[in-house]
């Protein structure tokens, strides 16, 4: 497909891959939003230009470094990335896990993350353990001036919450979604009582229902080794891949009546409202448009 | 002690993982940061397997490197009862020519995995075709044990060449190679699944 024409998808700030993978001086090629983009370094500083038809360099668009990943947009946004004052904290330890192909819609990705009730069945004696399957009383809104939907009080039972977990803990959660592809997860830390752990994920959609995820924590674990904390988040994210490429439709349907809602689902259905206020089309469901895609 | 150098979503580390979770032997893992960090290209990690490949287990003074040898390995060391890897020459050779397979023509899975999800340069239609190829002959071999009431690929109980291919078999869907064809493949999955001590790994589920 070519670059989308969906201004809401154009109109925002995208991370396309973290600053280990691109070395000064060397190019990649990736995509973003249907269209082929070339990151190049020039020292620390990253440019993004649109591949022409010749596979040459085309029209260059803005381009930053941000929380260990390079940032670029194909349109003009209206806001910055999401503010993350926890990256300043110097005890801190930021961990890059790489980026991963899901065949499944961007959307679908970031509903997946937002989903507390499928932590037993998927992620058994990690996340969530059976008979322990309910989904406490959470609350989720969408909070101004930011427009960003954050998810509050979540609760569950974990067996093994963090690479640096011993035993079982109910954690804590509070989702954040600052854009319709970026978001992160603020977790209670196993290690520093009250503090909490992040985990992101700042998802590129390469075309409707393809994409690369960009996964990182921000954790305060002194223990564990970085390898560690990589293969953790990669047997996590690595459990749901496979699921995500199954569902169907492709597309993530933003109407309502769709797909079934329950209780636990607030979170979803108020990501589905929100993407549906904003107008966003790609990555949605659009009825037959989205056999194509499929 | 047993140290297994090992990483989280290889279907060849998981051959050894689940093999000595079966049997019941305890070891230690040694991470390797394979993806995104490239340690296993590592002047450190060559020393100790030149081929710059995953796993490596050491056992005392033994250093074993490719899943097969270290199935072979530890079957022969570990297994008391010897049903995983006997010691009669015709079911060895049948093994081994299974073990060639799962670290052959299998493997062909495993690179449409690694183009699909961890962006390596392979030809994707082209090693996808070898992995349907491949699936084809295995799935010929076990509906034709089955027609012999055999459950396994040799013999009459699970054998490392079951441990060996099942895998890269079970990680097709990753690679974006459907398994819906093959039938006999699928039963025989389901009977590794009900194996004591079986374990599972990213993308392969328990049932």
């Amino acid at each position: 497909m070519a670059k989308t024409n969906d201004p809401v998808a154009l109109n925002d700030w995208q991370a396309i891959g973290n600053l280990d993978e691109i070395q000064s001086g060397k190019r990649r090629n990736t995509r973003l939003l249907g269209q082929e983009i070339i990151v190049e370094m020039d020292g620390d500083r990253p440019h993004v230009f649109e591949a022409n038809a010749a596979g040459g360099m085309g029209r260059e668009h803005p381009a930053q470094i941000l929380y260990g990943h390079i940032w670029t947009t194909l349109g003009k946004p209206e806001k910055p990335p999401l503010d993350m004052p926890e990256f300043l904290e110097d005890k801190r330890r930021l961990v890059s896990c790489g980026a991963v192909t899901v065949r499944a819609s961007a959307l679908r990705i970031v509903e997946n993350f937002l989903d507390m009730s499928h932590f037993p069945y998927v992620h058994t004696g990690v996340l969530g353990e059976e008979p322990i399957t309910e989904v406490n009383d959470y609350k989720s809104e969408i909070r101004q001036p930011d427009d960003e939907l954050w998810a509050t009080e979540c609760s569950f039972f974990q067996p093994q919450a963090a690479m640096s977990a011993e035993d079982g803990q109910v954690s804590e959660y509070m989702y954040r979604v600052s854009s319709p592809f970026v978001t992160v997860l603020y977790k209670t830390c196993p290690a520093v009582e009250g503090a909490w752990d992040l985990v992101g994920i700042f998802v590129q959609p390469r075309d409707e229902a393809v994409c690369d995820v960009h996964t990182f924590m921000l954790v305060l674990d002194d223990l564990s080794t970085y390898t560690d904390l990589v293969h953790f988040q990669h047997k996590i994210f690595l459990q749901d891949r496979s699921i995500l490429e199954n569902q169907l439709p492709k597309g993530l349907p933003l109407s309502v009546g769709e797909e079934t809602a329950v209780k636990a689902d607030g979170s979803s259905m108020l990501y589905r409202r929100w993407l549906r206020q904003k107008g966003l089309k790609f990555g949605t469901w659009q009825g037959d448009r989205d056999s194509q895609a499929a | 002690m047993i140290h297994l150098y090992d990483y989280v979503l290889s279907g060849n580390c998981y051959k050894v993982r689940l093999f000595l979770s079966i049997i019941g032997k305890e070891y230690e893992e040694r991470a390797v940061d394979y993806y995104p960090g490239g340690e296993h290209r590592t002047p450190a990690f060559l020393e100790l397997n030149p081929l710059g490949q995953i796993p490596v287990l050491t056992d005392g003074a033994v250093t074993l490197r490719d899943a097969q040898a270290i199935l072979v390995y530890l079957a022969g060391k570990y297994d008391a009862g010897r049903s995983w890897y006997p010691e009669d020459p015709e079911t060895q050779g049948a093994i081994a020519m299974w073990l060639s397979f799962a670290g052959g023509e299998l493997m062909n899975s495993s690179a449409a995995r690694l183009h699909d999800m961890l962006f390596y340069d392979f030809d994707i239609d082209k090693v996808r075709a070898a992995a349907h190829a491949a699936f084809r002959v295995l799935d010929d071999h076990l509906t034709d044990r089955e027609i012999d009431h055999g459950d396994w690929i040799v013999g009459d109980n699970p054998t490392i060449a079951d441990i060996a291919c099942f895998p890269y078999v079970a990680l097709g869907g990753d690679g974006g190679i459907s398994l819906d064809d093959y039938h006999a493949i699928r039963r025989w999955m389901s009977r590794i699944k009900a194996i004591p001590g079986f374990t599972i790994m990213p993308g392969i589920h328990a049932t």
